[in-house]
């Protein structure tokens, strides 16, 4: 029996359409005004940005498989936002040096958890786990209490802000979209990104062909970090403060926009665009229950609801009987 | 060179391990707390314990199913927020013995509609109750939006203070659910759960019904967790919506620590129970040793992933050596 199929990337793009195309008829949408709608899809899709990038590095260590995931995500995000956040203090010159800074930082971060699951056998979800802790006390340590610093205004135009007063599309929709790229280049175009999906599929054949499985498991969750770092970067671009629990909000939905985007759990398959889409997605169902004003417990109900459903059109395993 | 007798020991016990950091941690705890087994310091401790100490039994199974339950902390709190605004703190015993009741059916609900997605639709496990946790957390914000109710204080001292033979509560709990465990895993049930665990496709092909024993995981988690639940009000005496979040990946952490592999098919029930009561105690060391409060997360954190990468460091000394 042949199934019609459309892949996950198209399919979570066109749902994040329809989604928005019927949110105009709610009470507090956006209904007839053509004007308030552009904007409003503009400012969903700018605040995609940052789940989106976040994302990538879940998306690899996801693809890398043998139960890959990074939890550390969130804290790494945090410390990079605050940390970026000390450095620039107000000054534009500051501002490439925090960059490489948090890119270091979430690299270390991440190299760490690397070496945790491959040389110490640790499983990676508890890995990352044990690491957020750890990084969650070292953010605590920095802190404490308070922070003192500020955005370089440099940063809030190239990342707040749209391209031109003329066009409206905001600095961090191109920022993303040559992200994504680089992104696919990365992973289809270089022979990092065929070992990552070989590992995967399979570790021991991938060994077999002569990958260097180790390295690359090392290279992936250090990359995954750097990334991470990266996005911390970005956050504290747009939001222009620091909280201690500034990054865990992206935690579980970079796994979830992983997921919806299409990309199997399992590891071996999947993509950034469908990353991409799927970040769309979540930040337009969450966008949408706060339109709404649905109080705090009803917009988790809906949030669970519709990721359930998301996931069960094509989330699905194999089965059992081949 | 045959595998050192360190390897063997642990691949066989697995649950040695975590054996001896409960008592390592338990010796250190009673240098700094010199009267932690005093009758009340003990039941004092036990009672805390006791919460994640059964929720860590239903994590247990369900990862010795080659699964995971992140929806565990949202079913606490549930039936926490149930207790709490059902009962009430004027209510009469026999109310709260029915809602007790009530609770256990709610999470046995709750783990079968997970078990349904996970095992009949084929979802996968973590991406599942990831979604089912924000609606099990989202019911109970809805069913109490702010902390508050509360139960008979009685019936909380009958938890709180109950000794019998001189010897916390918890212990006789914590022994009739090993009990059960005992005589359960030595069942055809315990092979299956092992032989899915390990391999899925294997079991099935071997006319294991993978199908069923994975549900069953699931709904014994969600059972588990509503006990957590009621010991957790019964301890705190109160209700609050988002007591049951923390907890869950505590109750991960805590099976890890007992030498449960996350892949599955490897591991007990003993262990994790160890685990969660070293994790505990870490937390009562801490809070007695008087470390400065800004450092407080960042050495809790470094001891858990010191200990998660102790056997990994141990198997690679060992395997210089020989």
């Amino acid at each position: 029996m042949k199934r019609i199929s459309i892949s996950p990337p198209v399919a979570a793009l066109i749902l994040a359409i329809v989604l928005f195309l019927l949110s105009g008829l709610l009470p507090n949408g956006y209904g007839s005004d053509l004007e308030v709608a552009k904007a409003q899809a503009t400012n969903i899709l700018r605040l995609a940005v940052f789940l989106g990038v976040i994302a990538a590095g879940q998306t690899l260590v996801i693809i890398s498989g043998s139960e890959g995931i990074d939890l550390s995500t969130g804290s790494v995000v945090t410390l990079t936002a605050i940390l970026t956040y000390v450095i620039v203090n107000g000054a534009d010159e500051k501002v490439l040096l925090a960059l490489l800074v948090s890119l270091a930082v979430g690299a270390l971060i991440g190299f760490l958890n690397g070496v945790g699951i491959t040389y110490l056998k640790v499983s990676p979800f508890v890995m990352t786990l044990g690491m957020a802790g750890v990084v969650t006390g070292a953010i605590i340590l920095i802190n404490h209490g308070n922070v003192s610093g500020k955005v370089a205004p440099i940063m809030t135009r190239l990342i707040a802000r749209p391209l031109s007063p003329s066009l409206q599309i905001p600095n961090a929709v191109i920022i993303w979209i040559l992200f994504g790229i680089l992104m696919w280049l990365l992973l289809e175009r270089t022979s990092f990104g065929k070992n990552l999906f070989a590992l995967g599929v399979n570790r021991v054949t991938a060994r077999l062909s002569g990958v260097d499985v180790t390295g690359m498991n090392l290279a992936t969750y250090a990359l995954a970090g750097a990334l991470s770092g990266f996005g911390g970067f970005l956050v504290v671009g747009n939001t222009g403060v620091v909280f201690i629990n500034l990054g865990q909000p992206f935690l579980f939905p970079s796994i979830a926009a992983v997921a919806v985007g299409g990309t199997l759990l399992s590891g071996g398959k999947g993509s950034y665009w469908g990353t991409m889409a799927g970040a769309i997605v979540l930040t337009l169902i969450t966008s949408l229950l706060t339109t709404m004003q649905m109080p705090d417990s009803v917009r988790r109900m809906v949030l669970g609801g519709t990721l359930l459903i998301l996931i069960s059109i094509y989330g699905r395993q194999r089965a059992l009987r081949q | 060179m045959k595998r050192s007798r360190w390897d063997a020991l642990t691949a066989r016990q697995p649950a040695l391990f975590a054996l001896i950091l409960l008592v390592l941690s338990a010796v250190i705890n009673f240098i700094v707390q010199p009267n932690m087994f005093a009758r009340e310091t003990l039941n004092s401790n036990m009672r805390v314990f006791l919460p994640i100490i059964l929720m860590a039994i239903g994590q247990a199974i369900v990862i010795l199913g080659g699964g995971i339950d992140i929806s565990v902390g949202g079913i606490v709190s549930i039936v926490n927020t149930v207790l709490a605004t059902r009962v009430g703190l004027e209510g009469s015993p026999d109310e709260m013995w029915k809602y007790i009741f009530v609770s256990l059916l709610i999470g046995l609900l709750a783990g079968a509609i997970n078990g349904f997605f996970i095992a009949y639709l084929r979802l996968q496990p973590i991406i599942t109750t990831y979604a089912t946790s924000f609606l099990y957390a989202g019911l109970a914000l809805f069913i109490l939006p702010n902390p508050g109710g509360g139960i008979p204080a009685s019936i909380a001292a009958l938890y709180r203070d109950s000794t019998p033979l001189n010897l916390p509560l918890a212990f006789y709990v914590i022994a009739v659910f090993l009990l059960i465990w005992l005589y359960t895993s030595s069942m055809r049930y315990g092979r299956f759960l092992f032989a899915v665990g390990g391999k899925a496709e294997a079991a099935y092909e071997t006319a294991v019904p993978v199908t069923m024993v994975q549900f069953s995981t699931y709904v014994i988690s969600g059972l588990m967790a509503a006990f957590s639940g009621i010991a957790i009000t019964m301890l705190s005496g109160s209700g609050n919506g988002e007591i049951g979040g923390p907890m869950t990946l505590n109750s991960i952490t805590a099976v890890v620590i007992g030498g449960n592999a996350m892949s599955g098919g490897v591991g007990g029930v003993a262990g994790p129970v160890m685990g969660a009561i070293t994790l505990g105690i870490i937390q009562n060391i801490i809070s007695f040793a008087n470390i400065d409060t800004w450092w407080e997360t960042l050495v809790k954190a470094t001891i858990i992933v010191v200990a998660l990468a102790a056997p990994g460091i141990i198997s690679i000394f060992r395997r210089r050596r020989s």
